[in-house]
């Protein structure tokens, strides 16, 4: 202990770390014990969620890689292949996607504002946008095994499903076959986490009807919100690289 | 009479006070496993990694047994390809990942910067869980059929011929990584909000530094390891064939992916115990590190160009000779960040008021194992004699240097180092400065052989080799045995301190700078009595010890 008087630190009373003298919010319900005040725990859940939505852009980028890598070595098949996606349906669930962001937007809005009201019908508005995203997706996903379009024993075995293309190019099915697989990869992995978005928005939901979420305190409906945006942005680049690419060949079997 | 009345009260006085620390506050088992307390956890930590790196070792002592003879006498070869892929395994992803940052980090990180805990004391616990799931899992696995893959999952061997238990490991090592994930997430958040006032950028210890260069890592690489292994599990269940040649897939794809994150992951594990090294040497020759901000942006450059160089591990995988040639030269690069810190621990050491204490003594091993695993690396990094070395013994002995001699070493070190301060007991001195010379002599004795059998040829990863490799073999594995009773001599002996151990209650018994020798020994549950408040730089050694004789306080 001798030596401590020399070294750097000089302590000062803990009261000096709960923020300026006026801020006036002393100890805020919301506020957990290891942080000073409001702001500080603010901070992190914020660097947290990016730090969060960093690593998730790193999890879809390495199946985007993989779509790439084999895009560019099977041009042909993958362009011919993606013809034999529903386009419409693709389309809608672009539309409800961007529509479910802007309701999360606007309950975020509410947080800032304090209007409960707002929350709650924005939050339910997203999680039924959100189930409508997965009930399209259930309905595509239930074509393609009807069609035999995944990957499999039967895989393209139905000619009324095939593209002239594949009956032309039979050497092309199993590149196709690796289209299909990374198809079903990106947009199921893609629909994991819309699952789980809809389950925190319910969460979240619950918490907000309790009427938690304040102006200067809605730090978990924020980053809810974050995710929810982040996982709509990985569907507006997963619609046009598999469903768009290659469109003008024109053999569209949907 | 009156002698007595008087010594009573006295004894009373000398008596220990009843201090209420994060170890005694609450015995109860739920107050363990259900604490969000970083102290304690880091304790966890230790727990389970000691008990995976045992586990790890006695799969090292395996190998060794059945190459002291150069026939397969022991083990039946595909038994050995289950061994090693198990040793590799469990000491990379249970031991190696997990150890400097699991332990040290979350024991002094937030004592470091003035915080009281993590900035999400759930989420670090959730770390802890899922990696103790991750591990037991890969143990069942192990102990139920294994895999014989290398932990290194190649395929197409991996995805199509493997006969083992492939995607249920795969899938052990998705669940792993997100424990990996979400503690580098924390320290991350932790550095960026939870400082203390006054604690800048610059006046952070360089142990924070490093383990905020690591955090970047382990967020920005290990998703990819699970996308790539998820992708592998697919292809084992469905057999689509995506890393299979035969119906158009990649398997250098396979490989590319898994080394974007391997190689990072490399330094994962050696530059939090670059980190411990800074905090050592400065504290041991009681000086300034010398030139502060290399060292801390040499952590950053490390972390950076770490993801630049993973195309060096397939120089013979099928890659380009280009793409060969520039990670070639980027991987020669790397060694530049690398050389800044040796030069400037050892700059630090000039004229410094040097102490030859056990975690000194780990140090010094440091530099001289870490110098020739990094040398050799240099020498691996040239690809036309790695062509000649890959797969052979120079590169197991190349990295079994960088990762025990470089890791394990500062992780013992450091281990010794904050060990009063986590518990509150001294080791034995004598005992400590022997382990580490054991450790020292044993593991030269266990890898140097493997320098010059590689170089003369001796593949890895057989069980059966060339009569003519037979002497350094029974070296290495004599070495082996050395090194093993080396940190069993260490172990033991920090475990026998904690109840035989010379009571340690001033703050700070090794006179270094640093918030965490300002609180009480060991800590208060919320670490400090007061929000400490930092008026001058990391390493103020020269101010602490000015107009006094620079000695040991201890």
């Amino acid at each position: 202990m001798s030596t401590s008087t020399h070294a750097a630190p000089v302590a000062v009373p803990q009261q000096a770390g709960h923020g300026a003298p006026g801020h006036g919010h002393g100890h805020h319900p919301g506020l957990a014990h290891h942080f000073d005040d409001l702001e500080q725990q603010r901070d992190s859940a914020v660097y947290g969620m990016w730090a969060f939505l960093a690593q998730e852009v790193m999890f879809f980028g390495g199946l985007f890689i993989a779509y790439i890598v084999y895009r560019n070595l099977y041009p042909e098949a993958f362009a011919h292949a993606s013809n034999l996606l529903n386009v419409p349906l693709g389309a809608t669930n672009t539309a409800v996607l961007l529509a479910s962001s802007l309701t999360m937007a606007l309950a975020v809005r509410g947080g800032a504002t304090g209007s409960k009201p707002t929350q709650l019908i924005m939050l339910l508005a997203t999680i039924a946008f959100g189930l409508t995203f997965l009930v399209v997706k259930y309905f595509e996903y239930a074509e393609k095994f009807e069609h035999h379009l995944v990957p499999g024993p039967t895989f393209m075995s139905d000619p009324a499903h095939v593209s002239p293309f594949f009956t032309a190019h039979p050497e092309e099915i199993p590149h196709a076959r690796i289209f299909f697989f990374l198809y079903f990869a990106m947009t199921g992995v893609h629909a994991a986490h819309m699952l789980v978005g809809a389950g925190l928005m319910a969460w979240i939901f619950l918490r907000a009807k309790k009427g938690e979420f304040v102006p200067e305190h809605h730090d978990a409906l924020e980053m809810s919100g974050l995710y929810w945006h982040f996982v709509d942005i990985v569907w507006i680049f997963l619609f046009p690289m598999i469903y768009l690419l290659g469109y003008h060949f024109g053999d569209h079997h949907g | 009479m009156s002698a007595q009345a008087v010594a009573a009260p006295r004894e009373k006085v000398a008596a220990p006070e009843h201090r209420e620390t994060y170890l005694n506050h609450d015995y109860s088992w739920k107050s363990w496993l259900f604490t969000v307390d970083h102290k304690r956890i880091g304790i966890l930590y230790l727990l389970t990694v000691a008990f995976f790196v045992a586990i790890g070792g006695l799969f090292a002592m395996m190998i060794r047994a059945e190459l002291l003879t150069p026939k397969g006498d022991m083990l039946e070869a595909e038994t050995y390809n289950k061994i090693f892929t198990m040793h590799g395994a469990v000491m990379i992803f249970f031991f190696l990942i997990p150890g400097v940052p699991g332990v040290l980090g979350n024991f002094v990180l937030p004592l470091m910067i003035g915080a009281r805990d993590v900035a999400f004391p759930k989420i670090n616990l959730l770390s802890w869980y899922i990696f103790v799931t991750g591990g037991l899992l890969t143990l069942f696995v192990a102990a139920t059929g294994g895999v014989d893959t290398g932990w290194t999952f190649y395929a197409p061997y991996s995805s199509t011929y493997s006969n083992t238990r492939v995607a249920e490991t795969a899938i052990m090592v998705f669940i792993t990584g997100f424990s990996s994930i979400l503690t580098g997430l924390n320290f991350l958040v932790t550095v960026h909000t939870m400082r203390a006032p006054g604690m800048t950028w610059f006046r952070l210890p360089l142990f924070v530094w490093s383990a905020y260069a690591t955090s970047l890592i382990n967020v920005l690489a290990t998703p990819v390891l699970a996308i790539t292994v998820l992708l592998l599990a697919l292809e084992r269940i469905f057999h689509i064939g995506i890393f299979d040649p035969r119906v158009g897939g990649d398997p250098i794809l396979f490989e590319h992916m898994f080394w974007f994150y391997s190689h990072p992951a490399v330094y994962i594990m050696i530059l939090p115990a670059m980190g411990v090294i800074s905090e050592l040497v400065a504290a041991f020759s009681r000086k300034r590190i010398f030139g502060y901000s290399f060292v801390a942006f040499s952590s950053l450059a490390i972390a950076v160009l770490g993801f630049l160089v993973w195309g060096h591990h397939m120089f013979v995988s099928g890659q380009s000779a280009y793409a060969g040639l520039v990670f070639s030269v980027l991987t020669v690069l790397i060694a530049v960040p690398t050389a800044v810190k040796i030069f400037n621990w050892t700059a630090t050491l000039y004229q410094g008021s040097v102490e030859f204490a056990t975690p000194f003594l780990y140090v010094l091993a440091f530099f001289g194992l870490f110098l020739i695993g990094g040398v050799t690396g240099l020498f691996l990094a040239a690809m036309g004699l790695d062509i000649h070395m890959h797969d052979n013994y120079f590169v197991v002995s190349h990295f079994h240097y960088v990762m025990v001699g470089g890791m394990v070493t500062a992780f013992f070190g450091g281990l010794h180092y904050w060990w009063p301060k986590m518990f509150g007991r001294m080791y034995n001195e004598a005992a400590g400065k022997l382990a580490a010379l054991v450790i020292f002599v044993g593991f030269n004795l266990t890898f140097f052989p493997q320098f010059i059998v590689g170089y003369m040829g001796m593949p890895r990863r057989y069980h059966a080799y060339a009569p003519e490799f037979q002497t350094l073999n029974v070296l290495s594995s004599g070495g082996a045995v050395i090194l093993g009773a080396g940190y069993l001599l260490a172990a033991l002996n920090l475990i026998w301190s904690l109840k035989f151990g010379k009571v340690v209650t001033e703050r700070n018994p090794w006179g270094a700078t640093g918030l965490e020798w300002e609180t009480q020994t060991p800590p208060i549950p919320h670490n400090f009595e007061v929000t400490p408040r930092v008026t001058q730089e990391a390493y103020a050694y020269h101010e602490m010890y000015s107009g006094k004789e620079a000695h040991g306080v201890h």
